[in-house]
């Protein structure tokens, strides 16, 4: 790691207006979507968890994309600050990864008669969510601040590579899901809520990142400071 | 030091430890004993589920060969007198992982006949299957290597290899298992390319992967 870079704690209140923005957008999103869209033509109700799920399944993809650039960021420049954005992008997007399997079970019960099924990307999202669980467990082992932040830069390189392998061998093996939706296949009175809430969940994720990047800040801040010295020392 | 001495280091070592081999060869062989028990006496579901059986006992197995392949290079801080050396620490890693994978393999192929012996299976392609241990054996060594070293010395080792090879090793597991299958009963579908194809793409990507990342991990 860069030896001279100190560890440096933002303050301003950027992440607090995006987090609140987020949640303003998620909610108009989310009250167009339960009130004001039509349901579904052959799923009628069950449908509307897609204004939620989707916007989940785009911004956890992206939490864990993000978390491999700061990888690479710790890889290259050796940076505090990058450790700090990896550490809470991964706890981010476990989140999101997390919330995601248990939408789309909810989902799969009423549609396809079941709580799981082993449709590639339900099932990519479950080996991502334990491929990055295991990276918060190794930065909980691992004691030295250096070390950390360089395996689970590693660590982070590797499970990223990992998914589209997962990906392609879940689909060979099995698939069920339906195929994606464009805008073009999907009436605007489904997509005004989706969009609301793609972008509620992106601001409330990038909050959430910052502030957990401040956090991270702090303790590293004081795992890095020097032990106060002893009383009589010199 | 060069990949060749790394290598006979590595050969080295593993010959002078070769009493945890068979200690590991006991644990595979209890573990496809108790798949038996856990799936009932139906011959049938037992020659159905044979192929998983053998990758599975093979997987577990490879973290406790992985987790003591790195042992030796920790006790007495062999390790930092090797990284001393005018030597890239690529080819230490790929000293360790080659002898890994070797390992994995004699591993698999001793597990074999266990488990033609207690799954009545019949072995068509021996040469082919060998060859397919092989890479599975190399998928599984590249990342576990890797990632042995870095468990090995951190806290709460014995659950932390698992728990970062497991999930990563997925697409070996499900390649390794179809093709398995696919040699012991036949694939007129023409099936068996695509599944080596793949584990072959996950080998390339993390042979050449973890070589280049593994500086890192041993870094001080």
């Amino acid at each position: 790691m860069n030896e001279a870079e100190t560890v440096t704690v933002s303050r301003g209140p950027l992440p607090w207006v995006l987090g609140g923005l987020g949640l303003v957008l998620l909610a108009a999103g989310s009250w167009l979507g339960l009130f004001h869209a039509p349901g579904e033509r052959h799923m009628g109700d069950v449908q509307r968890i897609m204004y939620v799920h989707v916007p989940t399944a785009w911004n956890g993809m992206l939490a864990f994309t993000f978390a491999f650039a700061c990888a690479l960021g710790v890889l290259w420049r050796g940076s505090w600050r990058w450790d700090c954005r990896l550490e809470a992008s991964v706890e981010v997007g476990v989140v999101l990864a997390a919330l995601l399997c248990i939408q789309g079970s909810l989902w799969a019960r009423p549609t396809w008669g079941v709580w799981w099924d082993w449709d590639p990307r339900l099932t990519t999202t479950a080996v991502m969510l334990f491929l990055f669980i295991g990276i918060l467990a190794l930065r909980r082992f691992v004691d030295d601040p250096e070390r950390r932040a360089s395996w689970s830069a590693v660590a982070t390189v590797i499970a990223y590579a990992d998914v589209p392998l997962v990906y392609f061998s879940v689909r060979w093996w099995n698939s069920l899901h339906q195929v994606q939706s464009s805008p073009e296949t999907v009436s605007s009175a489904f997509y005004l809520p989706l969009r609301l809430n793609a972008f509620g969940v992106l601001f409330l994720m990038s909050g959430l990142i910052a502030l957990r990047a401040r956090l991270a800040a702090l303790r590293l801040r004081d795992e890095l400071a020097p032990p106060p010295a002893a009383p009589g020392a010199p | 030091m060069t990949l060749a001495d790394a290598l006979r280091k590595d050969v080295l070592l593993q010959w002078r430890t070769r009493a945890r081999f068979l200690a590991v060869l006991a644990f595979g062989a209890v573990t496809l004993l108790l798949f038996s028990f856990a799936a009932g006496p139906d011959t049938g579901a037992l020659r159905r589920h044979a192929p998983g059986f053998l990758w599975l006992a093979l997987l577990l197995s490879s973290t406790l060969a992985l987790a003591e392949s790195f042992q030796a290079e920790f006790e007495q801080r062999a390790l930092e007198g090797l990284l001393l050396l005018p030597a890239p620490a690529r080819s230490l890693f790929y000293g360790k992982a080659l002898v890994n994978a070797a390992h994995l393999t004699l591993l698999g192929g001793a597990l074999v006949p266990l488990a033609v012996v207690l799954y009545d299976l019949a072995l068509p392609r021996p040469g082919a299957l060998l060859g397919l241990l092989a890479l599975g054996a190399a998928g599984l060594s590249a990342p576990g290597t890797l990632y042995a070293a870095m468990a090995s010395q951190a806290r709460a080792r014995q659950m932390l290899l698992p728990l970062l090879l497991f999930p990563l090793v997925v697409p070996v597991l499900l390649s390794t298992v179809k093709a398995t299958a696919l040699l012991l009963t036949g694939d007129p579908m023409g099936q068996l390319r695509s599944w080596l194809l793949l584990l072959v793409c996950f080998d390339a990507v993390y042979w050449s992967l973890c070589g280049l990342l593994f500086g890192r991990v041993v870094e001080e």
